[in-house]
Formats: C-alpha cells, structure tokens, sequence
C-alpha cells in the first residue's frame, strides 16, 4: 500500500470507526492550562487545579450524556486526574464505552515573513510522548493547525507548512497506536462571503490529504476536523441549509471515501447555531460517504460552564445543561434535531476575533 | 468555489452523471489512424479510410448495444463520418441515447533525462479544437497519460508532468463544454506484485485530484479512467475479487466522492477478465460513492473484430460479438454478470502487447 501498515492498523481503524459511529461525537474538553483559565475566570472561578478537576468531573460524570459521545479530547493534565471518590477520569470514559483522546500540540508558532500566519508545534519526543499516553489509556490525539483568511492570505507557504506539520504528526501518531485527528481550521475572522470561505477550505483540504499521501498516512484510521464552511465573521449570516450545501460540497471534492467520519469543529459559533448546522448537514440528501459528527469544545460546554459558575449547589443544573447539548448535537448528527434545545445561553455567539487557544 | 466556474457547469455536471448511469459504460473507439491499423492489418484488412468506417458502422449499428452504452469515444476522423446511407455517426449514436466523445490529445513523447516515462502532449490550440468538436456534437473527451513501474519508477518528475498535463487538459476541456475523463494509465508490464500496484495508482491518483485542484477543476463534471490495481504481466494471477478490493480500497483513498464515475480502461486484460474484475468491484460490499464502469476498447471489440475479418458477409456474426460483450459489460457494472456470455473466439485472449503504444 502507499500506506504504512504499522501493528496498530487494525486497531486504528477499528477506533476510527467507533469514534464515527452515528449518533455520537467527541466531547473536546482538552483546554490547555491558560484557555481554561480564561473560562473559569469568565465565570469567576480562580484557576487552580481541584477547579479544573472539579470541572471536567461534572462533564464526564453527566448521567447519560456520555452515551451520546465516542470520545473525549483531554489535555494531557486531565488523562492523569481522577473523580473525588479517587477513579481515574480514563476509566469513567472506558466503562462508558467513551474513547479518550489527547491534545498533542503545543500551540502556534507565527510564520516569518508573513502577516500573522501561523504553524503549529509539538514534534519533539512526540513518539514518545505519544507511547506515555498510549499507556494511560489514550487511543486517539488532536493537532490544531490554523490558517486565515486574507487578501493575501492563506499564502502557500502557509498552507504547505500546516498541511505538511499534519501529516507528520498523523503518522507518528499512527506508529504508536493513536487515531490521529486532522484539524485544519480556517478561521471565520474577516469580511469575506461563504464563496470564498469554500474556496479556500477546497484548497486547504486538498493540500492535507495530498500531504497525507505523501507521509504514508492510513486514511481509514484518521478522523478529519474541519471547520464548517460560512461567511466570514464580519459577514451577513446565511441559512443552515447553505452552510450545510457549501460544507458539503467542499468536503466531496476533497476528502476521500475511506476517511470514516469527520467531526466538525465549532469555531466562534452559538451552541444552538453549531448544533443547527450540523443538522442541516445531516438532512442533506447527497451521498456523503463518510460520517458528519461533532468535536465541540465551547459549543457544548458554554451553557454549562455558565450555570455552573464554580458551585457545587449548581453541579446538577449544569450537568442537565451538559445533558441537553450532548442530546442535541445527537440528533443532530443523525438529521433529527428538532430544536428549541436552546435556552438563552445556548444561542450566545462563542466568536472571539483573532481566537487563541 | 475552488473551481472555475464554467458557463458550461450545469451540462457538465449533468452529462458526467449521465456517463456513470448504472447499467452504462463507455466503448472506447478512438484508436488513432496508426493503432486500428494495427487491428486491422491482424485480421488481414487494408488500413484504408472506407474500411475504418465500415469497421465503427458496424459497431455503431449493432442492434441492441447502444441501450448498455451511455458514452463513445471517437477519433478525429470518425466524428465527421457516416453510415453508407449516409446518417452521420454522430446523429446514430446521440438518437441512441449514447453520448459521442472525442480523444484529443497527440499521444505520448519521452521524457529527457528519465527511463523512458513520458508526458502527453496536445495542448496547443486545445480550446480551439475542443470548441470545434463540441459544435461537432462531441460532449466528451479524453486524454491518455501514461506512466510505468520499475525500479526508479514512475518518478517524481512523471508523475508531476502527468498530472499538471491532465489537468490543464481539463481545465480547458470543461470551459469549451467537454466532459474531461481523466485517464492516467499505469502501465500492467513488469514483474511487480499488486501491494505495488497499489501504492502506485494510489500515489498517481493522490497527484492528479491535487492537480485537478490547483487548476480548479469541477469534479462534478469529470469522470476518471484508471487500470485496475492488477499484478504485473509478469507476475501470477490473482482471483478477481482480489483484484476488485485493492482497486476499489486505492480508489477510496484518493477519488473524492464529487467524482459522479469511475470507468475503468481494460490495458491488456482478455475480453472476459475484465469483465469479471469490474463484475467483482460491484459486487464488493463497501463504500463506493462513484459508480464503477467501463471505457472498453480491446476488451468490447476484439471477439468482433476476429468475427468480422473485414468480410461483408460476417457483418451479423461481428454485430452479434460485440453485442455480447456490451450486455456482459453492462451486467458487470450491476454486479450481476454471471460469466455466462456466449464466448466469442478471442474473448479469453489476453490482449496483453508490452509497451504498447497507441
């Protein structure tokens, strides 16, 4: 094969397609350090460990929310934590048929000679470090790669740099047992239309999988991350049945068959908004051969964090809010969202200009 | 969109889809003057122009066939001939429901520096010619890129060429109102086995879908002509269903689901094999987004040559070969051919020349 068929294959693609299983998604819970200091302090929470503990515990211990997920992205802090009565946040996942997963990057970097593009780093040990989380139960990693749009912008060293870091780390990851998840997100920022969001996404996808090609990477046991394709941030908005048309489309001319599932993520959209498009997405009638779930980190946790706000008195309110997200997006991969899941809090835009994780 | 948009788009996307209709394929009867010499001179025929077109009336008129057709690649020549009554080849075909089709590029030219890989060559004053044959009725076309397995190759170098040739080709065939089939043949020769095989087409088909989108090409109005993934000609066979899950596992990891066709070029399989190969792919339970057919020449015409031998009186018997082979064709893209076609002589044959050159 022009893959390499290293011992994990099997494995890969057997995980791959769980994770793309109908009817389920991924959880992204894996906010480095800073960015989850950035939540708690939205909410007034001081940022120190039992919060953040305490936090992801009221997320992996919803009653029946983890049913609705095949996977949960940690940061590598949280794979080694445990609930208050001392099980390991792994097992919780593992005896609810929930695959943990593991950020593996460490950020972006700014490309010299550019204006702001960046690259994403992480590859030093990254074999190694991938084998450590293999052990502790881990069995599928996220790499962000990030590109804007601009009048210049992506430039093709940017999409050449981003899309080469992906598949290197891919099959580093596939050597040590971890389905890797591609994540090459175009951000909204800008005043450009849906047209050339789609331009561009056709161009960056094309790019990646050529680079997956090249480094040998075993398509059927990766999972694909994109962003969903709308107007820029500073455009009018348009129906979900347009966003569904336009991601569609890109994503036909673009990712080959044998990838199982691809699990959008939510950008600066409303948790209503996310879980509207997706659906639409669903409703599709056109032959989509592979799975179209979800990978949300604010678009699932937003409400939630928010009734929360730190207190225990509050644990159970938040966790039905959890409940009805994880419900939602369900049905949405399933094209049978019938709305109204959202209460105020799940239609508040989650758009920061110039986002950083 | 990452495509150009051609004026053309809606009739592109619609006739691409027509070609990959279940049921349907394409036969491939664009040999150029040179080649049905070729197949002439083997069943003791003169390489005149009234026998050319005696030879395409006969498959053109075959009653019956066209129904298991939904497409017909012409050469040059034969888009401006007709019947002896006088119908024009182009009128027969369209009033059977059958697409014409037009080979447009100029065959093949070595590449400087490498062991014998080449490029194709026919761009110049392409637009202009597509333009033409569109108005001729063509709504089709077709150019052949050609790379080989050795050692050393295919290089870096040919697949590069290869690919950019075929999508400039596109390009400019979707924006002159022609459906381009993209066809970049990896050659059976060598001794290879078909994991090779494999990860070659698979590596060829990665370079042209990227070529295809840096030049913006609109997929929807493409189809795609690969070999099969086979063992080298100088390897030992493999069953067909063998054959039928590394193709369609290479084709899954490389042709975007956009892609409405995939008909597959027979290089020097017999009549039967690859019948029974693309009866295999669309039998495989798995996922397959395009549809799976054929764009047959040796593999539809070989029995029927053999049959006709150029004689006026062997005209039925040569009708009846080759409508044989469109129905077994047809049967094979539903994935219900049983291998039951009534053999014609020659339909076993392996068709297999080395190096062959059109």
């Amino acid at each position: 094969m022009s893959a390499f068929v290293g011992k994990y294959a099997e494995e890969l693609i057997k995980n791959a397609k769980y994770i793309a299983t109908p009817g389920k998604g991924i959880l992204a819970a894996d906010e480095s350090t800073g960015t989850i200091g950035k939540r708690l302090s939205s909410i007034s929470v001081e940022n120190i460990e039992s919060n953040r503990q305490a936090l992801r515990e009221l997320l992996f211990t919803t009653p029946n929310a983890l049913s609705c997920l095949s996977g949960v992205i940690l940061f590598e802090e949280t794979l080694y934590q445990k609930t208050s009565d001392g099980k390991p946040f792994v097992q919780v996942l593992e005896e609810n048929n929930v695959i943990p997963g593991i950020k593996v990057d460490k950020g972006t970097v700014e490309i010299a000679g550019t204006n702001g593009e960046t690259t994403t780093q992480g590859f030093d040990s990254l074999g190694a470090r991938c084998q450590q989380y293999y052990k502790a139960g881990a069995r599928f990693a996220k790499w962000r790669a990030v590109l804007k749009i601009g009048p210049n912008e992506p430039s093709e060293l940017s999409i050449q740099q981003n899309a080469q870091g992906l598949a290197r780390y891919a099959i580093i990851c596939q050597e040590n047992g971890l389905v890797p998840i591609v994540e090459p997100e175009v951000l909204t920022d800008g005043p450009h239309d849906i047209q050339k969001c789609a331009a561009v996404t056709e161009t960056v996808l094309a790019a990646v999988y050529k680079a997956l090609n090249e480094h040998h990477v075993l398509l059927e046991g990766t999972l694909l991350k994109p962003n969903m394709v709308t107007p820029g941030s500073d455009s009018p908005k348009v129906a979900p049945e347009v966003i569904a048309q336009y991601t569609v489309t890109a994503l036909r001319r673009t990712v080959p068959p044998a990838v199982p599932g691809i699990v959008f993520l939510s950008g600066g959209q409303s948790e209503e908004e996310a879980t509207l498009n997706l659906d639409a997405m669903n409703k599709l009638e056109v032959l989509k051969p592979w799975t179209l779930s979800f990978s949300f980190g604010r678009a699932l946790q937003q409400s939630t964090l928010k009734t929360w706000g730190g207190k225990k008195e509050n644990v159970a309110k938040a966790q039905e809010a959890f409940l009805s997200r994880c419900k939602a997006n369900s049905e949405a991969t399933l094209g049978k969202y019938g709305g109204g899941s959202a209460g105020g809090l799940a239609s508040e835009s989650l758009f920061v200009k110039g986002y950083k994780y | 969109m990452s495509c150009f948009v051609s004026k053309y788009a809606d009739e592109l996307a619609k006739n691409a889809a027509y070609i990959g209709t279940p049921g349907k394929g394409i036969l491939a009867a664009d040999e150029s003057t040179g080649t049905i010499g070729k197949r002439l001179s083997s069943i003791n025929v003169e390489n005149v122009e009234e026998n050319r077109r005696a030879l395409r009336e006969l498959l053109f008129t075959t009653p019956g066939a066209l129904q298991y057709l939904s497409g017909v690649i012409l050469f040059e020549e034969t888009l401006y001939q007709k019947t002896a009554s006088g119908k024009p080849f182009v009128d027969v075909l369209k009033e059977g429901g059958v697409l014409p089709g037009i080979k447009v590029d100029k065959g093949t030219v070595e590449l400087n520096g490498t062991n014998g890989e080449t490029f194709t060559q026919g761009l110049d004053g392409l637009a202009q010619r597509c333009q033409k044959y569109y108005e001729a009725g063509a709504r089709f076309a077709k150019w052949r890129a050609v790379l080989k397995i050795g050692p050393n190759e295919p290089s870096e170098l040919a697949i590069l060429e290869n690919a950019n040739g075929l999508a400039m080709y596109a390009a400019i065939c979707q924006q002159c109102g022609l459906v381009p089939i993209v066809e970049p043949e990896i050659l059976v020769d060598g001794p290879h086995d078909i994991k090779k095989c494999a990860e070659v087409t698979e590596r060829v088909l990665a370079a042209c879908y990227k070529a295809l989108n840096d030049h913006h090409v609109m997929l929807e109005g493409t189809l795609l002509k690969p070999n099969m993934v086979t063992p080298g000609s100088d390897s030992p066979k493999v069953a067909p269903e063998v054959i039928a899950e590394y193709t369609v596992r290479a084709l899954q990891r490389t042709v975007p689901a956009a892609v409405p066709a995939i008909v597959f070029l027979s290089g020097g399989q017999s009549e039967e094999e690859a019948t029974i190969n693309l009866n295999a792919m669309n039998k495989l339970q798995t996922k397959k987004p395009w549809s799976l057919s054929f764009s047959f020449g040796r593999a539809l015409q070989q029995s029927t040559l053999k049959a006709w031998a150029g004689k006026e009186e062997n005209w039925k018997k040569a009708q009846d070969a080759l409508f044989v082979r469109c129905k077994a064709n047809s049967e094979a893209t539903l994935g219900t051919y049983k291998g039951d076609a009534k053999l014609g002589e020659g339909a076993g044959e392996s068709l297999h020349v080395k190096d062959y050159k059109y």
